[in-house]
């Protein structure tokens, strides 16, 4: 093995380790918690892959904003120290039939490949970050895409605004 | 003579010869010089605490015209280090129904944010920790791990008070985390480049000088974020005693305390790197480049100074006044900023043209803010009182 194989065993243990407590969690605010672990795992496999601006917004809004979220949501909704919550709710079952058909899925992909993964041989791009930002506002890339995401976003907001407001 | 000039980046090829001098291979080289860097930084950032906590006592107490701290040899300086062997002979107590993994796990990452922050901050043309070429939103995103270690010590300590400090600080820090990104975009439109050593070789002109207007939204969020007085309402002893870490004592509240002003310290260098030109000074980085350092911890003492100043001269705010500040007044006037600079560096390449257009608009742009702030504050005035009761309310 050599030395990113190491990292990467490492940051996907880290990653893993942080899902399973999410589910294996009863308390609702360490499940939480145990989602940030997960998110930084894989910030840290984009730094692998030498895509430093996805980590960064990785950690920017994961970490920083979907988290911090969810941690109001709970601290705002439930008891404050509620030790147990019940793990499983009345959808258990179809939600083990979804993880297991995707199980299923990944591991016939797996059998089907092989041993052997191509691997890209382009070399990674320098200056990644203003070629990102080009294709971002050319209209012959992603600027329509980018602009209706932009609007989405802003009526999602608006919306709030106005549920939210008092009459 | 060149040695000399160059010291730190020669110091660096030196001590890496030495390693290979003694026949390590390359791996083990790297990996040593690696960690003695990473040394130097941590020691720089704790450093921080033993200066500045001497000289942020002296300087409010010389402001407030009282003497401060002056028995512990010589004229008080050594009070931080009296203040060390007090923290850590006092008990360390955990309140009994607390969740005691989380309050452990708060104070020991409350500091890695701050300290994190060090590795891209440019000390001299290429003596920093690490040029990443995101350095600046590396910052940015490396600060939501500081977040997430006070809503820890709040839900982990299993108090009321603690509970509210934190919903507090989450609120304060994220209203003011907006226009402070918004104001780093200004800079990076700019600059052209996201690397903190990029920002600073971009600055001919300072852009403290440039856009004023961003610089000082910045240092403003920049004290929201390292909870500084005047907008420190995280610790309110009438409202929420102290907040987060009302829990804590001893050692662990040590760690609350340290990182706090590893955290100003931080900020202070990213305010200098941002809009002073960091180790820039009227060409004197190319006469002697062994003194970069010392011009970017001169600038950086001096934000510090700032901070200090406005500490013992302003009066606290309200919360609530404090979050509309930044929603109502901060985001929209930083937005501006940010079109105004997108608009200038679309409309010219020169870089001098670039920087009196900046200026000008950004001048413009004050006298405008200060018009309508006058209105609005003309018709508060104007109206019946309940009228205006409802509006502050409001």
């Amino acid at each position: 093995m050599n030395m990113s194989q190491v990292v990467f065993v490492i940051l996907s243990a880290i990653a893993l380790i942080g899902a399973v407590g999410v589910v294996a969690n009863r308390n609702l605010f360490r499940s939480a918690l145990f989602l940030v672990l997960s998110f930084v795992g894989v910030a840290g496999m984009y730094i692998l892959l030498e895509a430093e601006f996805l980590a960064m917004v990785q950690l920017l809004v994961y970490v920083g904003a979907i988290s911090i979220l969810i941690i109001f949501a709970i601290m705002l909704s439930r008891r404050m120290m509620a030790a147990d919550e019940r793990a499983l709710n009345e959808q258990w079952l179809i939600g083990l039939l979804v993880a297991a058909g995707l199980f299923i899925i990944l591991v016939f992909v797996l059998l089907q490949v092989g041993g052997s993964w191509p691997v890209a041989e382009a070399e990674v791009m320098e200056d990644s970050i203003s070629q990102l930002g080009q294709a971002l506002v050319n209209p012959d890339y992603y600027l329509l895409v980018f602009e209706v995401a932009s609007v989405l976003l802003l009526v999602a907001l608006v919306g709030a605004v106005i549920v939210a407001r008092e009459r | 003579m060149d040695f000399i000039l160059n010291l730190w980046v020669e110091l660096g090829a030196w001590a890496q010869g030495v390693l290979a001098g003694w026949g390590l291979p390359e791996w083990a080289v790297n990996l040593v010089s690696d960690i003695v860097g990473v040394l130097i930084l941590l020691i720089i950032g704790v450093m921080a605490v033993l200066i500045f906590t001497p000289m942020e006592r002296k300087v409010i107490a010389r402001m407030q015209d009282r003497p401060g701290p002056n028995r512990v040899w010589p004229y008080g300086l050594l009070q931080a280090l009296a203040d060390a062997i007090k923290m850590l002979t006092k008990e360390d107590v955990t309140p009994r129904n607390a969740d005691r993994a989380l309050h452990m796990l708060a104070p020991l990452i409350v500091a890695i944010p701050a300290l994190l922050v060090y590795a891209v901050l440019p000390w001299g043309p290429n003596v920093i920790g690490k040029d990443l070429n995101v350095g600046i939103l590396f910052i940015v995103a490396i600060g939501a791990i500081h977040v997430l270690s006070v809503i820890i010590a709040g839900w982990g300590s299993n108090n009321k008070f603690a509970l509210l400090g934190a919903f507090r600080v989450v609120n304060q820090l994220l209203a003011y985390e907006i226009p402070m990104i918004l104001c780093i975009l200004a800079v990076v439109i700019f600059a052209g480049t996201m690397s903190t050593q990029g920002i600073v070789e971009a600055q001919t002109v300072p852009y403290f000088v440039v856009m004023p207007v961003a610089g000082l939204i910045f240092l403003v969020c920049a004290l929201a974020e390292a909870n500084r007085s005047p907008v420190d309402l995280i610790e309110a002893d009438s409202e929420v005693v102290a907040g987060y870490m009302v829990e804590y004592s001893g050692m662990k509240f040590a760690m609350f305390f340290i990182a706090e002003y590893v955290n100003m310290f931080a900020v202070s260098i990213v305010i200098s790197t941002l809009f002073l030109g960091g180790y820039k000074f009227f060409g004197l980085e190319d006469l002697a480049p062994v003194l970069t350092p010392f011009i970017v911890f001169a600038k950086a003492v001096f934000v510090v100074f700032c901070m200090l100043w406005f500490r013992a001269t302003f009066p606290r705010l309200r919360f609530d006044h404090l979050i509309g500040f930044a929603w109502k007044f901060l985001v929209p006037l930083s937005l501006v900023n940010l079109l105004l600079g997108a608009l200038i560096v679309k409309l010219t390449d020169s870089v001098w043209g670039q920087a009196g257009l900046m200026l000008a608009a950004n001048i413009i742009l004050v006298g405008i803010t200060i018009l309508i702030l006058s209105r609005v504050a003309r018709d508060l005035r104007d109206a019946p009182a309940l009228k205006t009761i409802a509006a502050v309310e409001r």
